[in-house]
């Protein structure tokens, strides 16, 4: 189980720095401005917790790190590479599609509606990825995508499409998908808000699995439990900023903040 | 209110013996019918005029055979011209590039706006323009006096334009050129009917735009564009007859109109007409059928019902590899 854990950058990498930092992001929606200077840091290994009240701007921050959405002002590295631009001369040039597809492919997302593919099984959703970007053998990707599901607990369901399954099991699916292009990070989006209560269980089971093997993650989330349990760092956000982070435990059991306050009154 | 606390299992109530809701109108609406169809029948079996066994004699022709054929491949071949440039310029209406939207509109706006008879004579007399059409470099004589040289020609290959764009081919320009433009709006549709969060999916997985499309996008907009388009087939085959006025002879309705006017039997041949465009038009209900059933996968409330009764057997049975593997 260990040795299949997605492969982490070796310390001599450029990565030996922080595996995300993010420098004053600024994002607008026309005249809505959502992000407003969020600077950030996530070390190698690190499962970083994103929390905050909707529209606090937590899931679009994530989006602009894999460049589904453009930024306004501000940088944003992954593993020491600048994502979306690329800067010659003194110059910030916009990258082109496919530079920006081969950054996206060492950065898994998983999203709060799986959005898996509903016309491929569920073997076919975790191989097309590989066998069409990263140009795997068909027989090597099927086996290593059987592996993955297997290790989500969905090694019966390879022949199933996603319409026949629960909630619960599509995430796990949509998991075992990100996993398959071997990222070195991991955005998770609200992962379980989607999902029946007695679902939401499963989902986390498998993400603290992958926690544990050391994977870095980035997580949207409104379960403070997993935070508290498997957090290295929570950051708590509000209206676009930045309000309050630190070491999970800690930030959830004395909230300096009182926005941070009034939130975790609400949720806990 | 009484509880039976002595019987903790209660009998089955006997199934509901209930007298029901009677339909006289539809009875009577069958009575109208059958006389109307009966009256009908006799009409055909009666008038003269039908001249049944001339009918069936001339419409099985070779002359006429021809035209079935020749109006088959116009079918096919204007429908693929359609289909084909029908999606390139949905792609392009989608595309982030402001030249290739413009082009793909003003291409919509032109061939929508024209009638296709109009279109189909207009193509057929293109021969007019110009005697021979020729590939090569543009303004080639204006870049020769340009630079002094009389009569300059950079000319790869040509024809002459009365043999290649009369008929046939023209009818068939005219009929797929304009079904492109009626496909590109059809495909459109089912392009932005597919979600948006399947394109994100595929883009954090590092696809690029064409792969998304190809893969992902594609497929699934197949769903919506079936239908419609097996509409648009079925309204093609009987625009085929349109190109008579190109005019192209081995075309079905021209050789049924020519044996009419032939024989002063005007109607019989019409009614052959009708009849075979009937079946046509069948054959082609049984192949959307069948491709909207293909595109289905994964979808579909009757197929996602079957495909999950065998999951749930295959649940008990352990057998879950066989599951829609298709």
């Amino acid at each position: 189980m260990t040795e299949m854990t997605a492969v982490q950058p070796d310390a001599t990498a450029p990565g030996a720095g922080p595996m995300v930092r993010a420098e004053q992001v600024h994002k607008s929606f026309g005249p809505l401005e959502v992000l407003k200077g969020i600077d950030l840091e996530v070390r190698t290994g690190e499962v970083c917790c994103l929390l905050g009240p909707s529209g606090s701007g937590k899931s679009t921050f994530l989006r602009c790190i894999n460049h589904l959405e453009k930024i306004n002002a501000g940088r944003i590295w992954v593993d020491g590479e600048p994502i979306g631009y690329r800067e010659r001369g003194g110059k910030l040039h916009e990258m082109r599609e496919k530079e920006v597809a081969a950054q996206r492919r060492s950065i898994g997302m998983v999203f709060q509606r799986f959005n898996l593919f509903p016309h491929k099984t569920v073997l076919d959703n975790v191989t097309e990825a590989p066998v069409l970007v990263r140009r795997e053998k068909k027989a090597a990707a099927r086996e290593r995508a059987a592996q993955l599901l297997e290790r989500v607990g969905l090694g019966d369901k390879l022949g199933a499409y996603p319409g026949q399954l629960s909630g619960g099991q599509q995430q796990r699916v949509a998991i075992a998908r990100a996993l398959a292009m071997q990222p070195k990070l991991m955005l998770f989006d609200e992962p379980t808000s989607a999902l029946d209560p007695e679902l939401v269980g499963e989902v986390l089971d498998v993400m603290k699995d992958l926690a544990r093997d050391g994977m870095t993650m980035i997580v949207v989330t409104h379960e403070i439990g997993f935070a508290r349990e498997v957090g290295d760092s929570l950051v708590f956000m509000d209206g676009g900023v930045v309000v309050e982070s630190g070491n999970p435990r800690e930030v959830i059991a004395n909230p300096r903040h009182d926005r941070t306050k009034a939130f975790l009154a609400k949720v806990l | 209110m009484s509880v039976e606390t002595d019987t903790p299992e209660r009998a089955r109530p006997e199934p509901i013996q209930a007298v029901p809701v009677r339909h006289p109108g539809r009875w009577l609406a069958v009575a109208v019918i059958g006389v109307l169809v009966a009256m009908f029948v006799h009409l055909l079996v009666t008038n003269k005029a039908f001249n049944w066994s001339f009918m069936v004699d001339e419409m099985f022709r070779p002359p006429v055979i021809e035209g079935v054929r020749g109006s088959i491949a116009l079918l096919l071949t204007s429908m693929l011209i359609g289909i084909g440039l029908g999606v390139l310029l949905a792609i392009m209406r989608l595309s982030e590039n402001p030249i290739l939207r413009g082009v793909a509109w003003v291409y919509t706006w032109f061939f929508r706006a024209v009638p296709r008879l109009v279109l189909v004579i207009l193509f057929g007399n293109l021969g007019i323009l110009w005697a021979r059409i020729e590939f090569g470099l543009p303004f080639d004589r204006q870049i020769g006096a340009l630079f002094g040289v009389q009569d300059f020609e950079a000319r790869l290959f040509g024809f002459t334009a009365v043999e290649i764009l009369t008929g046939f081919v023209a009818g068939m320009l005219a009929l797929g050129l304009s079904e492109a433009a009626y496909m590109a709006e059809i495909v459109r549709a089912g392009l932005q009917s597919v979600d948006e969060g399947q394109t994100e999916a595929a883009q954090a997985l590092g696809m690029t735009r064409a792969q998304i499309l190809r893969r992902i996008v594609l497929p699934q907009a197949m769903r919506v564009i079936v239908p419609p388009t097996g509409n648009e087939t079925i309204a093609m085959l009987k625009d085929t007859s349109l190109v008579a006025f190109v005019p192209v002879s081995t075309e079905l309705f021209f050789q049924l109109r020519a044996v009419g006017s032939r024989t002063f039997q005007v109607f019989p041949m019409l009614v052959a007409a009708t009849i075979w465009y009937l079946l046509l038009t069948s054959v082609l209900l049984v192949g959307q059928y069948h491709l909207e059933r293909h595109f289905a996968k994964g979808f579909g409330r009757s197929e996602r019902a079957k495909i999950r009764l065998r999951g749930m057997t295959a649940e008990t049975g352990g057998r879950t590899g066989e599951v829609g593997g298709a």
